[in-house]
């Protein structure tokens, strides 16, 4: 019993984490149809940032929650300016240039700081299930992933800003028409995914401490997580990261992790095979 | 001058050069630097892979690497259970072959869309990544060759002359192989494009709904595509096993993906000469910035400009944004408009303007 709870734990563990490294990468892909190859950077910044700004004193929490995704968020507002801007419409080249640009981030942070792992202690401490302990710094994801999921479907269902940005990415020629400036709108979608990236990057960051090349770990997993789910952003990421949460932390617990990984990514292109439009554009067709 | 005769004149130039380097190079420099080209030839075949397939074909697969590190992988397999490099070369080009054709089956048929395809080949090269990387224990391994991990498999045997085990190839041997393997696939590829079937993978490029309306399968010629540039990918990871002894499992990496796509994009898709191009030009790029990293941590420009990933990224971003066609169609382009407006009032509009494209 003590071990069908731990691994319910686990399994809403792995689900949290991967909706929150997808649900940044959902909103530039899903809106803007921009293929976001240096999404895996922008999460290692936003693991970067908390660690640099708690190492100067700030509390974990303020810099985990508000400088890591203020940070990156302005990062992407600066990419989506000189880069993203001119190559809307041309799919490849926006993904090779934002390649370049992972390439790019992954050689500045090498330089700045150093080929090592650096971390930050998860805070928190433990508690006990039973014969068990585990963190409670893994409840605290579950919530945080939560949290930006609702958070995002109120913002998009229920204020003008949600309103503008829904029919922007539906067309933009009419929301121009209507008033709306789509460069601008464009760029703040683009800064909303950049800077959720970098919150799910420094939420991240305790458990799995930072370096440079760790996006690569999360590009893969988010990419797959965002086209299995589809178009729609809340309802994709959510059953998407369901599903591929789950298993992911079975085919772990019944080999390694990384086999658990394997399944996770096997599982992906089959999905991707039978759904081409990914889960929501076979079910919940009418959600957000 | 017609486009044909300038064509046969870029063939027989391009062959002119190949045998010049063949005779010249082992003659003129040091072991280090043919060992250095060697290996340069090698990549080359390998973005040569990647040009048919996405230049040519226009699948953009971000995965050339899988084949590639298969190639490799398989040979050294292969190569620890026989121990005549015969039958492991032939497996070093089928077995990544079969794989790209099972693969091309899947997305192909599946009608996956350009993007899609990119992703589900990042996704593969990761598994694949992931797999072998996770391979090190004594516990993992085929026949009397195991896999190694992260560690790799050292000390692959090398080719021999097929038949004869006594005979390995040397390190010369090794350049003369390898420059003669990548001007063999040069011209291979030119026939093939010159092929009835090159033109229609080309038309399909171009607009993928004619061609199949005009009663082409497009499914079927970018699966033959895809997995010519699988068995060409194999081919190169063979030599590369070869080469170094070595095979590690960074060469399924993404940076290694990378690469071959900077060189394709650096070097100009559509054609076959600028990826190779491409290819011997960063592959040097890189080699010289490694060679110039600093010892100390002094200069912080020295180190910011010594790091490969960070010149590559740059470089890639400028190339997309100002070059997007690459260097070679750049230069072509420029020269035919030199010409263009040079010989204007020579001979002015005496052949019929081309059909537009509709």
């Amino acid at each position: 019993m003590d071990l069908v709870a731990l691994l319910a734990i686990q399994v809403l563990y792995a689900i949290a984490s991967l909706a929150l490294i997808s649900v940044g990468l959902a909103i530039i892909f899903g809106m803007m149809r921009v293929i976001n190859l240096a999404h895996g950077e922008f999460l290692m910044l936003g693991g970067y940032a908390a660690i640099v700004a708690t190492n100067h004193g700030i509390s974990i929490w303020l810099s985990m929650l508000v400088v890591a995704p203020v940070v990156v968020g302005i990062i992407g507002v600066v990419v989506e300016r000189t880069i993203i801007r001119f190559l809307y419409g041309r799919m490849i080249d926006t993904m090779l240039a934002t390649w370049g640009l992972s390439l790019f981030l992954v050689g500045l942070t090498t330089a700045i700081f150093g080929n090592t792992t650096v971390g930050i202690s998860a805070p928190l401490g433990s508690f006990q299930i039973g014969a068990y302990r585990t963190s409670a710094y893994t409840l605290f994801v579950i919530v945080v992933a939560a949290v930006v999921l609702a958070a995002i479907f109120a913002v998009m269902r229920w204020t003008r800003l949600g309103l503008i940005a829904r029919g922007t990415m539906q067309n933009a020629n009419m929301a121009a028409a209507l008033g709306v400036n789509p460069p601008r709108v464009y760029a703040i979608t683009f800064g909303i995914g950049a800077a959720l990236s970098g919150l799910a990057g420094a939420v991240l960051a305790p458990v799995s401490g930072v370096f440079p090349t760790i996006g690569v770990a999360y590009v893969a997993k988010s990419f797959i997580t965002v086209i299995g789910g589809g178009a729609a952003i809340v309802s994709g990421t959510l059953s998407a990261s369901s599903l591929f949460g789950t298993i992911n932390q079975i085919a772990t617990f019944v080999t390694t992790p990384v086999f658990g990984e394997v399944a996770l990514l096997g599982a992906a292109i089959v999905l991707i095979r039978l759904l081409p439009q990914g889960i929501t554009g076979r079910f919940f067709r009418r959600g957000l | 001058m017609n486009a044909r005769a300038l064509n046969l004149l870029g063939l027989g130039l391009v062959g002119a050069i190949g045998v010049a380097f063949l005779v010249l190079i082992p003659r003129l420099f040091e072991l280090d630097v043919v060992l250095e080209l060697t290996v340069y030839m090698i990549m080359a075949i390998l973005a040569l892979s990647l040009a048919l397939i996405w230049g040519y074909g226009g699948i953009l697969c971000f995965g050339q690497s899988a084949f590639f590190g298969l190639g490799a992988y398989t040979y050294a397999i292969a190569m620890f259970n026989i121990g005549e490099s015969t039958v492991p070369l032939l497996l070093a080009i089928v077995l990544p072959a079969v794989f790209a054709a099972l693969l091309g089956y899947f997305m192909f048929y599946g009608r996956i869309s350009d993007v899609y395809l990119g992703v589900i080949t990042l996704t593969v090269t990761l598994i694949l990544f992931n797999s072998v990387n996770s391979t090190a224990g004594p516990e993992f391994r085929i026949g009397s060759a195991r896999l190694g991990g992260f560690n790799g498999i050292p000390g692959i045997p090398p080719l021999n002359l097929p038949g004869n085990r006594a005979l390995p190839i040397d390190l010369e041997g090794m350049f003369y192989l390898a420059t003669v393997s990548l001007l063999l696939t040069y011209f291979g590829l030119r026939l093939l494009l010159a092929s009835r079937f090159g033109r229609i993978i080309v038309g399909i490029r171009e607009n993928e709904r004619r061609a199949e309306l005009l009663g082409y399968d497009p499914r079927a010629y970018k699966l033959a595509t895809f997995t010519i540039g699988g068995a060409l990918a194999g081919f190169a990871g063979c030599l590369f096993a070869n080469w170094g002894n070595f095979v590690s499992p960074t060469i399924f990496g993404l940076a290694q993906s990378a690469q071959i796509i900077i060189w394709v994009i650096v070097g100009g898709r559509g054609t076959l000469i600028g990826p190779i191009v491409g290819c011997i030009g960063i592959q040097w790029l890189t080699t010289a910035l490694g060679a110039n990293q600093p010892s100390g941590g002094s200069d912080w420009w020295a180190k910011v400009f010594a790091n490969v990933p960070l010149v590559l990224g740059i470089i890639l971003i400028a190339f997309v944004l100002l070059v997007p066609k690459g260097l070679v169609p750049t230069l072509g382009d420029l020269g035919q408009w030199l010409l263009s407006s040079r010989g204007k009032r020579a001979e002015t509009r005496l052949e019929p303007k081309q059909a537009e494209e509709g």
